[in-house]
């Protein structure tokens, strides 16, 4: 395509009329941010930003209805994670058992370390338990290295209650019915 | 009593000197804090022209236990300019291993020293008991100022090739292509002020702006040339070419750090002092005003004192619209600078002087 450039009058070759255009744009920002409070600068500790739905924030674990530990120590989400911030250490075989019935195990520790985590979403991705969801913390900081890694309490507290199918109970309801064989239908 | 005594018994040579040690810390004071707060005002001014709001979040602790004012004064961030004095005292002070090093050390100075001794000739006021408020009452002032003004370019052609590095080199060559191209225009743009005026020194055309109206509506070309160079002078946009951020990197000044790039920037603000005192002096009537009888020198301490103020806030006004025009134009290629001063102000300012010699020839 060929713009043709009109040649500019004498007139415009002043920059009068430039000038006379930049004045008044910039005079009606600066009135419109000074008096009128017409500024799009968001403060940011005292004025949030609105979490959008599907926000990819901080990795937490999380509860189901009954208060449950979700996560079974699979470990499929330390071996995905790409920036390796997942550590778990699995009860091992004489170690201490899941909190609800039929699960056969739960992470005895469990640290994601927020100084690597790249917000990816794999590791919700890949967890076959729905136990570790990204949720919408997006300001992790911390005074020490120490104080960013977290750990199974902390990241239990703070994934908070996380509804879903409850899998593992189902099992456990469909293994007791098939004691009284014939099953109900 | 003693003190009075002792200063009744002095030479009037020693006199002089006192004053002169006294007007100098008053005057290299009052720079350096305009100089911070013009960086205030240019951050606050640029944020409200682009709908932000600026730096508002400093302030000394016990500041929130103020009511209202306190809150008012960190909102309009006046301590910023603390905080900023603060963390460049702090930086840490690099220099890179491909410079040379005489030459580095020496440019911030060279850049520093004429912005601050060009405002010796600058009438800041009238006078305050029998001293003058100006501290060398030149009958060359405007000689004086253009000779100085034009020894900072230096440093940053200095800063430019001590860098050993590509962009602060770009920005020392326009600079010094810059000088040449709006240095001569103006010079020429101040010639019929003086031809109206008749003399070179300072507090003598001021003089004559209070007998006279000021000078800025005898002579409006003069000014605007003058305006118009003075952004080149002071490096300023639309004419920031020795450091063009955006393009150079900083320009000149990319390879400092700390202290040493503060004398730059302090430089660069002195300069708008400096250049906004020459306009206020020359064209906008200096420390009078036409009412109120504050246009004749001051016989009391309270007048002086107002005189002074009036000096400061014609300067202040005048830097708004530095600061301002910053956001109205977009950076002139350094051709495009180059052309404006040649083919376009210096044959303006040739035209200004022969129509003002000219009328002022029939006048008389």
């Amino acid at each position: 395509m060929i713009v043709n450039r009109r040649p500019l009058t004498f007139w415009e070759k002043l920059y009068l009329p430039a000038i006379v255009g930049g004045f008044k744009v910039t005079m009606r920002h600066a009135w419109n941010s000074l008096f009128r409070g017409k500024t799009v600068t968001m403060e940011y500790p005292e004025q949030k930003w609105a979490v959008p739905p599907d926000y990819r924030g901080a990795p937490y674990l999380v509860r189901d209805q009954e208060g449950n530990t979700k996560c079974v120590s699979c470990q499929l989400c330390e071996f995905v994670c790409p920036p390796k911030a997942i550590k778990i250490t699995p009860p091992g075989p004489s170690g201490q058992i899941a909190d609800r019935p039929n699960a056969e195990k739960m992470p005895q520790e469990f640290e994601i370390c927020m100084l690597r985590c790249i917000y990816c979403g794999l590791c919700q991705e890949v967890c076959p338990e729905e136990a570790i969801f990204l949720l919408k913390d997006y300001s992790i900081t911390g005074h020490s290295r120490a104080e960013m890694v977290h750990n199974k309490e902390q990241l239990l507290a703070l994934g908070g209650v996380h509804g879903g199918i409850q899998k593992w109970k189902h099992k456990a309801e469909e293994a007791k019915e098939q004691e009284s064989f014939p099953v109900k239908v | 009593m003693d003190l009075a005594n002792l200063y009744n018994g002095l030479s009037p040579a020693t006199k002089f000197l006192f004053w002169s040690v006294v007007k100098i810390a008053f005057a290299i004071g009052i720079l350096h804090a305009i100089a911070a707060y013009a960086v205030l005002a240019e951050r606050k001014i640029s944020a409200w022209i682009q709908d932000r709001v600026g730096p508002n979040r400093v302030a000394p602790p016990f500041m929130k236990y103020i009511p209202v004012l306190g809150r008012t004064l960190t909102r309009w961030g006046i301590f910023q300019p603390l905080a900023d004095g603060l963390k460049f005292m702090l930086k840490e002070d690099f220099t890179p291993a491909g410079v040379h090093k005489a030459y580095f050390w020496l440019a911030p100075a060279i850049a520093i020293i004429p912005s601050i001794i060009v405002i010796a000739v600058i009438p800041f006021g009238s006078v305050m008991g029998d001293q003058k408020m100006v501290i060398a009452d030149l009958n060359v002032g405007i000689l004086y100022t253009f000779g100085i003004v034009s020894l900072g370019v230096y440093g940053i052609v200095l800063a430019g090739y001590a860098a050993n590095s590509k962009y602060p080199f770009f920005g020392g060559i326009r600079s010094s292509a810059q000088l040449i191209s709006y240095e001569i225009s103006m010079g020429m743009s101040v010639i019929p002020v003086f031809l109206l005026a008749g003399d070179l020194n300072l507090s003598t055309i001021i003089s004559w702006q209070a007998n006279h109206g000021w000078l800025v509506l005898y002579a409006p070309l003069s000014f605007f040339i003058f305006l118009v160079a003075s952004f080149a002078e002071t490096n300023r946009l639309p004419f920031d070419l020795p450091e063009a951020e955006t393009e150079l990197v900083g320009g000149y000044h990319t390879e400092y750090s700390s202290m040493k790039f503060a004398l730059f920037f302090l430089a660069e603000y002195s300069n708008m002092v400096a250049t906004t005192g020459m306009m206020t002096t020359l064209f906008f009537g200096g420390w009078t005003l036409p009412f109120w009888g504050l246009d004749q020198p001051a016989h009391n301490i309270g007048i002086a004192i107002v005189q002074i103020l009036i000096f400061l806030t014609k300067m202040a006004a005048l830097m708004t619209v530095f600061i301002w025009v910053r956001w109205m134009f977009p950076r002139f290629r350094y051709d495009q600078l180059m052309d404006l001063g040649w083919r376009r102000f210096v044959p303006l300012a040739l035209a200004n002087i022969l129509v003002t010699a000219v009328i002022l020839w029939m006048r008389s």
